[in-house]
């Protein structure tokens, strides 16, 4: 049972701000995850919860207490590192038992302990190893299992499997995720994968330049995000920018001109906004289909054929587009071809980077990854610009 | 297959052993020569002062050499020398090494400044230490006790062995530094940050995650820096001249006071031939212990 508050939170090293201000609450049971590009702060914001870096201001919570001046050994955490951070003189059993043996644990009630922690992880054939004798997966797992072992409020997971080979990352990624759902503990956890977080996460935290830009469940975020830059973010191959220009606009959605000429009217609250202004359209790859009659065209640049899946690369007025297709599509390179899009799964972006908001929000857009326990179920919140 | 490939092994073991050969033939030639020549000498009536007595002594040297009490007394002292040296530069290092990982401001300057005694060369660092250190009436040592209205220490006739033991810690503590400050450089800060999570204080750092660390580091400083203190010699002629008495006086110190104020060859190879035994005994064990904590 615990959960985690963040007010405010500022980071500096010399002048320069890393975190600007961060807001965000963690739910009891809940798996966040940290997600952005690299220097984005949210290794940082990690370490920060996790005591071995102080903020410059703003309060830490856990479970409703301040934890600002607590050691990162009493604040009840645990935390994997991105490089495992095995000892590597000491077995498997002595790295799981190492904080009970500081605490003064005796001998037998911490192999106890570890054993229980082998047997959830499968590691018990391995605990008189070094961790030099185990392979990458196994160690990682012993790294989980020191986690374990402290029975920890909240556990903490910085870049886990990013040392990983992408097979066993997909294996870990299934293995995490039913620990989550058997230890029913809160999890944190930092990845600049944004497959990772999609697939693991009840709840998503993009961050960006040390500013949280979003808060939400993945659906939430990939249907409804709330900037270009999330927008830009979440998603695989990213989402397909282009200017367009706004004949009318209203609280009934936004008609505007697409590159070509077409017409399009777009389901977004378009208050505000002047016709004539140039806004910026997004809409996903997948999103794209091709059509004889669609309203957009351009010529194939690159074909890249998947097997199930196709990805052309066309080129639209000076700008390349991606298209995911079926992986049957008869184009080849340098076809010139036409396709088009739904226009309700399209976005608007105006000037600043802001989406305008949906009218109508996506069923999914509420559904967490295990949407069966409603007492763990979040809605999707929106942080504070 | 595995035989082709085996045959193909023994041609080119035989080529590869034909382009070694100069080599190898060299070093051995260059070993092997001298130690010929010691050995041989340890066996001859060989005397500078007494150019008339030569030939073939059996065993007569190393009996002498084995009954003189002063051999004794040498081995004792060289390993008294080595041990204390070891002991001061290992364990005084250690804590250096982890005090000068330690962020703090001019740091650099301060590695710089702990590691420049290993440059200053034997003889200067003994002189040094003997005329401006240890000196009874003009030393800073001397002038530190009078300034606490104590009694200054005649270092070099009181505290013979000591005042070696401290200058050559001196000279070596540096090379200790070095070496592990580098060693600890290369500790997974990630390491010691998972071990802060466990709950474990700066003392429990040092002595389950640091200690561990540098174990093979230390091992090798050990080694290393026994090779050398062995055969200290510089030191011991500059300051105190093997004395009072014998108190000074370590293997290396002894074979030279047989060969060149003595003036008997024999005798002093026969010194040289247990030294070499000796040095061999304590490789046997450096060997392993590196070799074991290298294989962990």
């Amino acid at each position: 049972m615990a959960t985690l508050a963040l007010n405010n939170i500022v980071k500096r090293f010399g002048d320069t701000e890393v975190i600007k201000g961060v807001n965000l609450n963690v739910e009891d049971r809940e798996f966040v995850v940290f997600v952005g590009p690299s220097g984005c702060g949210k290794s940082t914001l990690m370490r920060m919860i996790a005591g071995l870096e102080s903020a410059t201001s703003g309060d830490i919570l856990i479970d409703g207490e301040r934890m600002n001046d607590v050691g990162p050994a009493d604040r009840g955490l645990a935390m994997v590192f991105q490089s495992y951070a095995l000892y590597p003189h000491m077995s498997v059993e002595d790295n799981m038992g190492f904080s009970m043996r500081l605490a003064g644990v005796p001998k037998a009630q911490r192999r106890a302990r570890v054993l229980e922690a082998a047997k959830i992880l499968q590691l018990e054939p391995l605990l008189d190893r070094k961790p030099r004798a185990l392979s990458g997966g196994q160690r990682q797992r012993v790294a989980i299992g020191r986690a374990i072992v402290r029975n920890p409020s909240i556990f903490l997971f910085d870049e886990p499997l990013s040392n990983l080979d992408a097979a066993l990352r997909v294996q870990m990624r299934i293995e995490l995720a039913r620990l989550h759902e058997e230890l029913d503990a809160t999890m944190i956890y930092v990845t600049h994968d944004q497959i990772e977080a999609m697939t693991m996460a009840d709840k998503i935290v993009v961050l960006h330049d040390g500013v949280v830009e979003q808060v939400g469940s993945p659906m939430s975020l990939y249907h409804h995000p709330r900037n270009r830059f999330v927008a830009g973010f979440i998603g695989s191959p990213k989402m397909n920018f282009f200017a367009v220009t706004v004949v009318s606009a209203g609280a009934d959605g936004v008609e505007v001109t697409l590159p070509g000429g077409a017409a399009c009217h777009v389901p977004v609250n378009g208050e505000g906004v002047a016709p004539g202004a140039t806004l910026e359209l997004g809409v996903r790859p997948e999103h794209l289909s091709i059509e004889e009659a669609g309203t957009l065209g351009g010529r194939i640049q690159v074909l890249e054929r998947l097997g199930g899946q196709t990805s052309l690369y066309v080129e639209m007025e000076s700008q390349l587009l991606t298209i995911m297709a079926d992986g049957d599509v008869a184009y080849r390179v340098h076809d010139s071809v036409r396709f088009g899009f739904d226009a309700s799964r399209a976005h608007l972006f105006d000037q600043t980077g802001l989406a305008l908001e949906s009218l109508k929000a996506h069923p999914l857009a509420a559904l967490t990854r295990q949407d069966n326990r409603a007492e763990a179920g979040t809605q999707s919140e929106e942080a504070a610009p | 297959m595995t035989r082709t490939r085996a045959s193909g092994r023994r041609v080119g073991g035989f080529r590869a052993l034909s382009l070694q050969a100069p080599a190898v033939t060299l070093l051995l030639l260059w070993m092997l020569i001298p130690l010929g020549m010691t050995v041989w000498f340890s066996f001859q009536r060989y005397n500078l002062l007494m150019p008339g007595m030569t030939g073939f002594a059996g065993f007569e040297n190393y009996e002498y050499l084995l009954t003189d009490p002063a051999l004794w007394s040498a081995m004792g002292t060289t390993l008294l020398l080595v041990g204390w040296v070891l002991a001061i530069t290992v364990v005084g290092g250690t804590l250096l090494a982890v005090l000068f990982q330690q962020p703090f401001l001019g740091r650099g300057v301060a590695r710089v400044l702990a590691i420049s005694p290993f440059f200053v060369m034997p003889t200067v660092s003994a002189l040094v230490w003997k005329n401006m250190m240890m000196h009874p009436s003009s030393g800073v040592l001397a002038w530190l006790s009078n300034q606490f209205g104590l009694p200054a220490i005649d270092w070099f006739s009181s505290l013979p062995l000591t005042s070696i033991i401290i200058i050559v810690a001196w000279q070596w503590l540096p090379f200790a530094l070095l070496i592990l400050l580098t060693a600890l450089q290369s500790l997974d800060e990630d390491q010691v940050e998972a071990a802060r999570m466990d709950g474990a204080g700066p003392v429990a750092i040092f002595f389950y995650i640091t200690l561990p660390h540098l174990k093979r580091a230390i091992s090798v400083v050990i080694m290393i820096e026994m090779i050398f203190l062995l055969t200290i010699f510089a030191e011991i002629f500059v300051t105190t001249s093997g004395g009072p008495g014998l108190a000074t006086t370590n293997l290396a110190y002894l074979i030279y006071i047989r060969a060149l104020l003595d003036f008997d060859v024999g005798i002093a190879s026969a010194g040289g031939v247990v030294a070499i035994i000796l040095a061999n005994i304590v490789a046997i064990f450096l060997v392993r212990m590196v070799a074991k904590n290298l294989d962990d």
